[in-house]
């Protein structure tokens, strides 16, 4: 069977400037969209998925979803504290950490307006049970005072959390001596201080959660099933990393459908510009189609030419969408993860499979386009196709 | 004119599918747009709704801390306060996670007074204020769960442990189209009771106080004036109108708004696109024609009005017709929303938009292709084959 070359369509396309970009910039949208949807979901399953560790376990009480609702008193936090699976680090001292979650209401930086941010209270360890996180700028607080540690995304963000500025709640001062750099995690957008000066600060006598690491992480569900059985505790215990994915779960899904279904939408009208500016180019190139025709090339050939052409225009669309869509990972979002209530800041983040996938949508777009002109291509009667004007 | 409006309406039926296909692009994309603006619009839903004769009290801190129910005396005294409330958020799950709807612990007796667009039949109401284990529930939430009066409802706490039961006594309406009718009210006394028995430490206090007063231009005074009141105490208060109180609500999710907003203008770009492409295939096969005007003797304008007349009928055609499907359409996805976004009206601004955008995409389609028209030589367009 004889083959019209790719060049042909891929000229053709070239032969109308002005309506293939018009059309491919309307498919480029759509991808846009599409695309950063994609990138905006990843950027914030990857920012909670980071925030746990696999070996580390996060205890709260039963029946709570997070951890700012969740209360644990001092005699149950005692007993977990005590376990035998803990991790001990090296210099003997017990990998737990016994904190206490509240949020607290600061206005951003710039245009004053209020939202909730985590003040976590930690023990002597809570630290060294997050590797991701690093002092960046300043030390880190002394247990037992009025010092505050913030991270990254705080202290640019909202008033007052900088370095040397001081945050008045509490009936106290609070000194901000640190900044920490918590990668692409949660804690970013949160502030630290001691447990039991901050539980003082608030009137609290219960813990929120208690973390530990386990020193074989082969024995948590053992070590589950015992702790939600025990009498003496009401508690719930879930892998760290588990528990972080949980908390977006519904931020992300709420993101992912939103975002499909305008996707689906837009990509209407992309597909209507595509099959118009298909049946213009069979409608135009009807005698060419049947010299083609007269001169040996199969129907099927023509089919393939012309569906072709409008994968061509896909691609190309999907090509500067995904340009486009790539420059929003400079872009980062700070928005209220309404599961927790907080401030959470999460950034676009494109991957490989994301970049495959918006171009496989293009492409699909761009063949949806153009197989009914195609047909119609396919279809003319060679006599008629060569006396038409 | 007769005439020229014939051209322009024979244009148009010229290229029947390319122009069925188009009208319809741009009807989805109407259809999008009306949609994603009323999503906004539910979102500050709250804020429209808020009485400018209402003041919120709550704690300095953030709304997870509680205020003591001791306040609310000293708030009463406060000069200009004319009546005070109080609501606690109890954030129950209804059978699962995905049935949202809000839940309040009230001060039932005192409530109703500070908000009249809440309206309830006298019977009802009364027994609701006789049942302490009974609730109020918007007419909207009622129907979505199939409530009657009498029905026991277990609302499992998240906040506060265990497992709670209601008895709906009363099923309320709004005054207005924007009162929320999605919310469930139960008596803070229950929850207070119950939360004594199994020496909960939260018992005896409250989430916000409702604050009324009968002079509006004296709420930045009047607040002032309370949170003075508690200075310096254990539980420092924030008091500000209720307006700033849900706006302060919605700037929390601001980003998602405007992403929401800027991808309503993204689709009104991508319908632009396809149009502007229609028009300049129109264009370009009839350059011939063109020529041939123009070289009888018609002007620029004449031409212009041709091209812009034939883009603007199709654009504005299509919005007409996406504009009346989006009526119907925001009422379904309305009722599939349910009590997650509880107004979900489509306002008049979006139809004006709506409609200015589909001018604008008439409009501006029509641009490009009327400069090539004009540009090509009177002579070149004749011996063109198109």
């Amino acid at each position: 069977m004889l083959y019209i070359p790719y060049a042909y369509s891929w000229k053709n396309l070239w032969a109308r400037k002005l309506t293939t970009v018009l059309t491919a910039g309307g498919l480029a949208l759509v991808v846009f969209v599409f695309a950063t949807v994609l990138m905006l979901s990843e950027g914030l399953e990857k920012t909670l998925v980071d925030t746990g560790s696999a070996d580390n376990v996060m205890v709260i009480r039963r029946g709570s979803e997070t951890e700012v609702q969740s209360t644990l008193e001092r005699l149950q936090a005692g007993i977990i504290e005590t376990l035998p699976e803990i991790a001990t680090g090296m210099n003997a001292e017990r990998s737990v950490s016994k904190e206490t979650l509240v949020l607290m209401t600061l206005p951003k930086r710039g245009s004053d307006k209020p939202s909730n941010v985590t003040i976590r209270g930690l023990s002597a360890s809570g630290l060294s049970l997050r590797p991701q996180v690093r002092l960046v700028q300043g030390r880190m607080f002394r247990p037992g005072s009025s010092e505050i540690i913030a991270g990254n995304k705080i202290a640019q963000g909202f008033k007052g959390a900088g370095i040397g500025e001081t945050l008045r709640f509490g009936m106290r001062a609070w000194m901000v001596v640190g900044v920490f750099d918590a990668g692409n995690t949660a804690f970013g957008s949160e502030i630290w201080g001691d447990a039991d000066q901050l539980m003082q600060a608030f009137r609290r006598s219960a813990y929120s959660s208690v973390i530990f690491k386990l020193a074989d992480p082969s024995v948590f569900n053992a070590l589950k099933g015992r702790l939600e059985k025990d009498p003496r505790l009401t508690v719930e215990a879930k892998r760290e990393t588990v528990f972080y994915a949980e908390q977006s779960e519904q931020l992300a899904s709420f993101l992912r459908i939103l975002g499909l279904t305008l996707s689906v939408v837009f990509s209407i009208g992309a597909i209507i510009g595509a099959v118009i500016t298909m049946y213009g180019a069979v409608a135009s190139r009807t005698r060419e189609i049947g010299t083609l025709r007269a001169l040996g090339f199969r129907r099927v050939s023509i089919l393939g030419a012309f569906i072709l052409e409008s994968l061509f225009l896909g691609l190309i669309g999907g090509i500067i969408g995904v340009a486009m869509a790539s420059a929003m990972q400079f872009l980062s979002i700070s928005t209220m993860n309404w599961q927790t209530f907080s401030e959470l800041a999460f950034s676009f983040t494109l991957t490989p499979a994301i970049i495959l996938q918006s171009l496989a949508f293009a492409l699909l777009m761009g063949f949806l386009g153009g197989v009914l002109p195609a047909a119609r291509a396919a279809r003319l009667d060679i006599i008629e196709a060569l006396r038409s004007v | 004119m007769f005439f020229f409006l014939k051209l322009i309406v024979r244009n148009v039926f010229r290229q029947k599918l390319r122009s069925a296909l188009t009208a319809f692009g741009i009807m989805v994309a109407l259809i999008a747009f009306g949609l994603l603006r009323t999503v906004v619009d539910a979102w500050y839903a709250g804020v429209d709704a808020a009485s400018a004769s209402r003041l919120i009290t709550r704690n300095a801190i953030s709304l997870n801390f509680s205020l003591p129910i001791s306040y609310e005396s000293k708030i009463r005294q406060v000069d200009g306060v004319t009546g005070v409330s109080s609501a606690n958020w109890f954030g129950g799950v209804y059978i699962s996670e995905k049935n949202f709807f809000p839940q309040f612990a009230i001060d039932a007796a005192s409530y109703f007074a500070l908000f009249p667009e809440i309206l309830i039949e006298p019977g009802e109401r009364k027994a609701f204020l006789h049942d302490r284990k009974g609730a109020l529930v918007g007419r909207k939430l009622a129907k979505a769960y199939g409530w009657n009066l009498g029905d026991v409802v277990p609302v499992r706490g998240t906040i506060y442990p265990g497992t709670w039961s209601f008895v709906i006594r009363g099923i309320y309406a709004g005054a207005r189209k924007n009162v929320d009718e999605s919310t469930f009210f139960f008596h803070w006394d229950y929850l207070n009771e119950k939360l004594k028995a199994i020496k909960d430490g939260r018992t005896d206090h409250v989430g916000i106080f409702f604050v009324g007063i009968n002079q509006p231009q004296r709420a930045a005074e009047i607040s002032g004036a309370i949170d003075r009141v508690f200075k310096n105490s254990l539980a420092e208060t924030l008091t500000e109108t209720e307006k700033a109180f849900q706006l302060g609500f919605v700037a929390m999710t601001e980003a998602i708004v405007v992403a929401i907003e800027i991808v309503s203008f993204v689709v009104i770009g991508i319908i632009m696109a396809v149009m502007a492409n229609t028009m300049a295939m129109s264009v370009r096969e009839r350059t011939r024609e063109f020529a041939t005007l123009r070289a009888l003797g018609f002007g620029p304008t004449y031409i212009a009005s041709l091209i812009f007349g034939e883009s603007l009928t199709i654009s504005l055609c299509a919005g007409i017709l996406g504009i009346s499907a989006t009526y119907p359409l925001v009422d379904y996805v309305g009722a599939k929303f349910g009590t997650l976004f509880p107004i979900f009206v489509l306002a008049r601004e979006t139809v004006e938009l709506a409609l200015a955008a589909a001018f604008l995409v008439g409009v501006v389609a029509a641009i490009f292709p009327f400069w090539r028209a004009l540009r090509e030589p009177v002579a070149d367009g004749l011996r063109s084959v198109g």
